[in-house]
């Protein structure tokens, strides 16, 4: 399918993602770099939940920055309904941004600490420059603060008086109050209590059906990708190992299945066998010619640690980049 | 207002109260001299020079006969003037060369910290020389020194307090709606780094009288017959023998306001509970 095409299924497409970063160097002393996201070429279904997974590190929130271009990708494009976000100039980009918005992982700092929540409202038209009368910003903040379930009383108060979980509400009104139709959620829920985090997921669903969003969602507790995702993109030191086309399919490539498999079951009668990991996460900083999981897998051959394995389809939009997939 | 609460709170202190009350006092002869000043300061009446303080002339008269209480009420005009403007011009300039460095880093954040750092190596009376040096002496001359001298002390506070802000979630919450720089360091950035600076401009406001009176007592600050304390205590060194008011009161009058601006600014630190914020300098 043609990226470029606004009638495309996919709202985002990435195509050979890449940013690096460089750190350290000085006197008779080399930079060194690492690739924090490499060759990432992804689509972002129009209407469905694409969950990322992956431990620390792998890339899954610098994935989410370069996709909402708040940082520069280093190589490949981003492509937003038709649109390539590097080519677009300054102010078609504040443009682009009212359609695309983010939730970020940690509410505490998400809110200026001077800004009143009325303020805090409101910022997102003001730096749109849509001008509003009293009246209309009164009803604008008000119809927010409902929307995302919290009373409009708290207007007045400052984000210290606010809880975790009201503080992401806020987070999440200030995303949706110039409509997007794109919403990243970094770890929206990953600072909370896990029954403020059963809420938040709740009014990110509603919100979900009652707007017509299209989620990219970043996450590293399994078990929640798996309730709430239509498709999960397993990653692993900034590539993409696997895509699973829906919530049910099992993972066929080592490592996705691994990483899904430590997920926990409570239920003692359906006790599973955990397949242990040898070994450590290779450096980021290292070149890895190969498959960069070869190393701790237990299906390596000379293969994977020469040639890089493709992102192969299986059939039904599972994805897979592995020499020897299980079965 | 909730911004003028931590005032209230050091006002209320023993310490903040009585810092206070002596800057209200101080202030209040630099706006109202004419009103307050007995004499006026310039009249010279040389059979009545280097009297002792008497019911006539409270504070005594200096070697023309002048009258030293009126001399050093209209010398907190000179003083605090000079001072006030010379930290304001400083903390501005300060402020913004601070959050341009500190928010866009880079080479010009490497050059402006270079300078900083090198006239932060100099204590900022040698700075002042030199300007002074290179300017010529006068009132004008010495705010210009002071507020350069004391310029790199609120760059480097106010590029510490940027560099931590802008990691901020916040801050790129707020680039993510489609915000510029322009409204990130004025409407998030500045108001979240203001206070620790504004604070230890009030510091500096008080080593800035000291130094307008080391430049008045070498003679390159207010001329005659302006008043200004240093240049009266200067001018006292010679009849330190036959007439020692002529020195004391006017330092007296100089230990009196930078003790007070301390002890207020240190109750205000308590208050508003920036302590490690200016430490991190």
């Amino acid at each position: 399918m043609d990226p470029s095409d606004p009638q495309s299924d996919d709202l985002v497409t990435l195509t050979d993602l890449t940013r690096e970063f460089s750190s350290g160097g000085g006197f008779m002393k080399p930079r060194r770099t690492m690739r924090a996201v490499n060759n990432v070429s992804l689509g972002v279904p129009r209407g469905k939940v694409t969950g990322v997974v992956g431990e620390s590190g792998c890339g899954k929130s610098t994935l989410a920055r370069l996709v909402l271009r708040l940082l520069e990708a280093t190589e490949g494009t981003v492509v937003f309904d038709g649109k390539n976000l590097a080519t677009q100039s300054q102010t078609e980009m504040r443009k682009l941004r009212r359609q695309m918005q983010m939730v970020f992982q940690d509410p505490y700092s998400a809110i200026d600490p001077r800004y009143t929540i009325r303020r805090a409202l409101l910022e997102p038209f003001q730096v749109q420059g849509d001008s509003k009368s009293a009246a209309e910003a009164k009803l604008a903040a008000e119809e927010l603060i409902s929307m995302v379930g919290l009373n409009p009383r708290m207007m007045a108060s400052f984000p210290h008086q606010l809880s975790g979980g009201q503080k992401q509400r806020v987070g999440i009104a200030r995303a949706l109050a110039l409509r997007p139709s794109f919403l990243v959620l970094d770890e929206p829920t990953a600072s909370l209590d896990v029954s403020i985090q059963a809420q938040i997921i709740d009014l990110l669903e509603n919100l979900k059906e009652e707007l017509g969003l299209t989620y990219l969602f970043i996450s590293h507790d399994l078990s929640l990708v798996r309730y709430f995702c239509d498709r999960v993109v397993v990653m692993y030191l900034g590539r993409v190992m696997e895509i699973l086309p829906g919530p049910g399919v099992l993972p066929r490539h080592h490592y996705a299945h691994a990483l899904l498999d430590s997920n926990f079951e409570p239920d003692p009668t359906r006790r599973k066998v955990v397949t242990m990991l040898s070994g450590e996460i290779p450096s980021p900083f290292a070149t890895i010619p190969g498959c960069a999981f070869a190393a701790r897998c237990p299906a390596a051959t000379d293969l994977c640690n020469r040639e890089r394995p493709p992102l192969a389809d299986l059939g039904d939009g599972h994805m897979i980049a592995c020499h020897h997939p299980m079965d | 207002m909730a911004a003028l609460d931590p005032i209230k709170t050091a006002v209320r202190s023993p310490r903040g109260g009585l810092s206070a009350a002596v800057l209200v006092l101080v202030v209040a002869c630099a706006l109202f001299a004419p009103w307050i000043a007995p004499y006026a300061y310039d009249i010279q009446n040389l059979p009545g020079s280097n009297a002792e303080p008497s019911r006539t002339h409270w504070m005594g008269t200096d070697e023309f006969g002048r009258d030293l209480m009126s001399r050093i009420i209209y010398g907190a005009r000179t003083s605090l003037s000079v001072a006030i403007t010379a930290i304001s011009i400083s903390v501005v300039s300060g402020l913004t060369l601070g959050a341009m460095a500190g928010y866009f880093g880079g080479w010009f954040d490497r050059a402006v910290t270079a300078v900083v750092d090198l006239t932060w190596s100099f204590p900022e009376i040698l700075i002042a020389l030199i300007l002074i040096a290179i300017i010529g002496p006068g009132v004008e001359s010495v705010m210009v020194a002071i507020s350069i001298a004391y310029l790199a002390q609120f760059t480097r506070l106010t590029r510490a307090q940027i560099m931590a802000l802008k990691n901020e979630t916040y801050v790129e919450a707020t680039a993510n709606l489609g915000a510029g720089h322009f409204h990130i360091i004025f409407r998030h950035l500045l108001p979240n780094a203001l206070t620790p600076v504004i604070v230890a401009g009030m510091l500096a406001t008080g080593d800035a009288i000291i130094l307008e009176a080391t430049l008045g007592f070498f003679g390159l600050g207010a001329q005659p017959p302006t008043p200004s304390w240093g240049a009266m205590m200067s001018s006292g060194t010679a009849q330190i023998f036959i007439a020692p008011w002529i020195i004391i009161f006017p330092g007296l009058a100089i230990a009196a306001t930078v003790i007070s601006i301390n002890l207020f600014g240190d109750a205000l630190i308590e208050a508003l509970d920036i302590r490690n914020r200016l430490r991190s300098v």
